[in-house]
């Protein structure tokens, strides 16, 4: 097992390194892309899959590292500066929706989380002078590093991959530390959690506040992609795009946000040829997926893996094994 | 000074009072059980005392501090564990995970418990817990698919996991087959003797008369009798509430 | 003075619209725990229904408002309990928001597509002529949506009250093991809530198609003000989203009027913040207690 993950490790980075040699702009804007919806996918996960809050203010979350960099960049700081504030804008206003998600019951939470998003969006559309308003801000630079300049669509494409591996290295490093633990045990029981002493509070925050945080990276690394952001970027039907993203995926497993990001990046792009039927399309498919594999598109994927290591799919529920009334004899 | 108070606690839920000016209380080191027929308040009680709820009226006081409003993890850092009725498991864990999540929030800081890898301490503390209880055939398996008899033995490990002092049990017999009770019946009298205070929760007369020295029944919310099991076998009211007249 | 009369009977009257859409959302979650993210679309589909009938098959008043009921509720009401609501009640909250938010992209997207992306004028049913109290002056069509909103949710408190439905509906809504013990179809009886809410929808559509025109998107609009009802109100209770309803339609009215229009959404959504913060179980609603 441990040598496949090798291998599957070294392969996936390989590719990620050599393919966007040969890819043409459009191609390698794509591929950039789905490595920004990747960070984004991976905040929302942590969130919603591990800590079971639901949250509909990512792009609003995300707005604010694309806003950081873009007003801070013409004012000369450096562009990891830019995203360093704007994830801990994202950090501390997770902090503070977290706060009423403390109080409320998920479907509360959707409900202020949802409204945060459309605050967001009336102020990033209103506070002119800060957010050139519904234009919006153009010509958002890249970073550089002295002579080594990322300009170039490539060049910017390893940027955001040197990023995401970041991105993806501490997620998997938060979830695996006794962190991701708690996580896994307010989602599966939140009342039994508290019992054995899980604070449902500093998790949760945390949980909301670090998912906000990386939705802050994405959304720094996002702006000079596309070199033009306004606020039509960050409306609520992109927070739902992300909740889609990570649900299509599958919820609360690590390699969902992969395979989220992917498929609904580039799914339009195979609809393409559809047009406007791509919304409906894909409203169907959610539906669809919610009936038939609630589990996520990760659920195939698991299948896939077993039958190329060949093991055989163990069943979601082996028969119990025997009582073990004899052994229980006292020490 | 008892270990843990209980003074005039009630709970109503609308306008049903699930429990009315209860008071008891638990000496270090005992093993009180506490009686009473179905829907007397008896988890409620718990419930109120762990934090799971919070009481309408009333006090549960703790090595003499008022923990009356505190939230259940601040309750379970004071050094108190609870089983439950309806077994309260991690069922996407397995047997192992889960007794390492009842212990991990014992020790150290939030920030620590992101940072420090380490748990090997904890984890041979499980593996012994594991084959104390009989479980260590089951070890990796995730709790969903234990059978109930081994669900029950996970929550009651999970309780003595974080080395708790005091310990509720709440019908921790109950749908158990003989030989386990048996087992369990030994398990909470060696801990018992080695420290542990308990309040156990039992319909099982047989075991609560011979496993307790000291009886709490309650009766539609109230506390109708207290005393030693051959106090409780001939009292009255006791017969009464169970029986009626 | 005046003005501030003026605007309560506008915000009255928007208010008991969104108050109709509360009360469906609230009736949903009671008796299915379905968080309705269509419920905007709920209002919209009902809306181009009635254009469909009305004017373009040139049907009677009556008959169009009659076919426009008849099809919601078997569209909106049984098809989707049937189909989606059946299977994935069992899985717990989460699946019924999404696939709903899927069921809300596919309503809005196919009448975007498939019949237009414009706004269809849709005809006043009352006469917007000025009405004089004193000082004061609305519309005949102000009073009439209040005085229908009233009319159907009268009767429905009435029905929930008064029928062996309605005590149903109760029992359900405070525990549905329990209701089913009692011998309570539940799977029916969520089936028929889903009716009377699309029920309750289509009426508000007729009522609010005047005011804002019948468009592929303003399902979204509506459905946040009946979730901001439902939650300022209580989400536990009738007499909650009537409450939040009529607050939401009285904030967004003063506060377009008097503060700023750009932000008139947002003042609806402090609102609800502020309760959230203080009194999460809605102004008028009840306490829950788990376990
Ligand atoms: N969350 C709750 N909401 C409403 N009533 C409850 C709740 N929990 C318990 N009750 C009621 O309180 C009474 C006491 O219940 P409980 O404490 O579980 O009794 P016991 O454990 O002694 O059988 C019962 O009538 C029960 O129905
Ligand atoms: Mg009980």
């Amino acid at each position: 097992m441990r040598g496949w993950r090798a291998l599957g490790l070294l392969g996936g980075g390989a590719i990620l390194l050599l393919f966007p040699l040969f890819l043409e702009q459009y191609k390698l804007y794509l591929a950039s892309l789905t490595l920004v919806y990747l960070i984004l996918a991976i905040g929302l996960n942590l969130t919603l899959g591990y800590a079971g809050q639901i949250s509909l203010a990512h792009a609003g979350f995300m707005s604010f590292g694309s806003y950081a960099v873009a007003i801070l960049g013409p004012l000369g700081v450096p562009f990891e500066g830019g995203i360093i504030v704007g994830t801990a804008i994202a950090f501390l206003w997770g902090l503070v929706l977290g706060f009423p998600a403390l109080k409320v019951k998920h479907h509360y939470l959707a409900m202020v989380t949802l409204g945060f998003n459309i605050i967001v969006f009336l102020v990033l559309r209103n506070w002119e002078s800060l957010t050139g308003g519904s234009f919006g801000i153009s010509g958002i630079g890249r970073p550089h590093w002295g002579p080594l300049r990322f300009l170039s669509d490539r060049a910017y494409y390893y940027y955001i991959l040197g990023w995401a591996t970041l991105v993806v290295a501490s997620a998997y490093w938060i979830l695996h530390s006794r962190w991701g633990r708690a996580f896994r045990a307010i989602r599966e029981n939140e009342m039994r959690a508290e019992v054995v002493g899980v604070s449902l509070r500093n998790y949760k925050l945390m949980a909301f506040a670090i998912g906000s945080a990386y939705a802050g990276i994405g959304g720094a690394l996002f702006a000079p992609l596309l070199t033009y952001i306004d606020p039509g970027a960050f409306t609520l039907d992109r927070s739902i795009q992300f909740l889609m993203m990570v649900v299509m995926g599958g919820l609360g497993r690590f390699e969902g946000p992969f395979i989220g990001a992917v498929v609904v990046t580039l799914l339009p792009e195979l609809l393409r040829a559809s047009e406007g039927f791509y919304l409906i399309i894909f409203s169907l498919a959610v539906i669809l997926m919610m009936l038939f594999m609630p589990k996520g598109l990760v659920a195939a994927w698991d299948w896939m893996v077993c039958r190329l290591t060949r093991r055989t799919v163990s069943p979601a529920h082996p028969p119990p094994p025997p009582e073990p009334a004899a052994v229980l004899e006292p020490e | 000074m008892p270990l843990l108070e209980i003074r005039q606690l009630s709970k109503h839920f609308f306008h049903l009072s699930a429990l009315s000016h209860v008071s008891l209380s638990v000496e270090p080191g005992e093993l009180l059980g506490l009686i009473g027929p179905n829907g007397s308040g008896k988890t409620t009680l718990f419930n109120c005392v762990t934090g799971v709820l919070r009481p309408s009226r009333g006090h549960v006081f703790y090595q003499g501090e008022d923990i009356t409003k505190l939230t259940a993890d601040a309750v379970y850092h004071r050094g108190i564990s609870r089983t439950f009725q309806l077994i309260q498991l991690f069922p996407e864990m397995t047997v192992l995970e889960n007794l390492l999540m009842a212990a991990q929030e014992r020790t150290g800081t939030l920030f620590t418990r992101l940072l420090r890898r380490d748990e090997t301490e904890e984890t041979d503390r499980a593996l012994k817990l594991v084959e104390y209880l009989g479980l260590s055939g089951v070890k990796d398996n995730l709790a969903a698919n234990l059978s109930y008899g081994q669900q029950k033995l996970l929550d009651f490990g999970m309780a003595l996991m974080p080395d708790p002092q005091v310990i509720l049990l709440d019908e921790p017999m109950a749908g158990v087959n003989p030989t386990m009770i048996k087992a369990l019946v030994t398990h909470i009298q060696d801990l018992n003797a080695r420290g542990y205070t308990f309040v156990v929760i039992e319909h099982n007369m047989e075991v609560v008369m011979s496993l307790c020295r000291r009886i709490v029944v309650l009766s539609q919310g109230e506390k109708i009798a207290e005393g030693t099991p051959a106090e409780i076998h001939d009292n009255a009211d006791v017969m009464d509430a169970y029986f009626g007249s | 003075m005046t003005d501030v009369l003026q605007l309560f009977v506008a915000g009255v009257s928007i208010g008991a619209i969104y108050a109709m859409a509360a009360i469906g959302f609230v009736l949903l979650w009671q008796t299915s725990n379905t968080i309705n993210f269509a419920q905007g679309e709920f209002v919209v589909l009902p809306a181009f229904l009635m254009v469909l009938f009305w004017t373009v098959f040139r049907l009677p008043f009556a008959a169009a408002l009659l076919a426009t009921l008849v099809v919601s509720t078997l569209l909106l009401g049984l098809l989707v309990k049937a189909v989606l609501v059946e299977r994935l009640l069992k899985m717990g909250v989460l699946p019924l928001v999404i696939a709903t938010i899927g069921l809300s992209m596919l309503i809005r997207y196919s009448l975007q597509q498939f019949w237009t992306p414009l706004a269809l004028p849709f005809p006043a049913l009352f006469s917007r002529a000025p009405i004089r109290v004193g000082e004061v002056i609305f519309t005949r069509e102000e009073l009439m949506n209040v005085l229908f909103a009233a009319l159907v949710i009268g009767a429905l408190q009435l029905a929930i009250r008064r029928t062996k439905l309605g005590w149903a509906m109760q029992a359900v809504a405070q525990n549905r093991n329990l209701a089913a013990v009692l011998g309570i179809n539940v799977s029916r009886l969520v089936g028929l809530t889903f009716m009377l809410n699309a029920a309750l929808t289509a009426v508000a559509a007729i009522l609010v198609a005047p005011v804002y025109l019948v468009k592929y998107d303003i399902g979204i609009g509506i459905g946040l003000k009946a979730f901001y009802a439902a939650i300022i109100g209580g989400f536990n209770q009738i007499r909650g989203a009537l409450l939040g309803g009529l607050l939401v339609g009285l904030v967004e009215t003063y506060s377009a009027a008097y503060i700023s229009n750009q932000f008139r959404d947002a003042f609806a959504l402090i609102m609800l913040i502020g309760v959230l913060l203080l009194k999460p179980e809605g102004l008028w609603g009840i306490k829950e207690e788990w376990m």
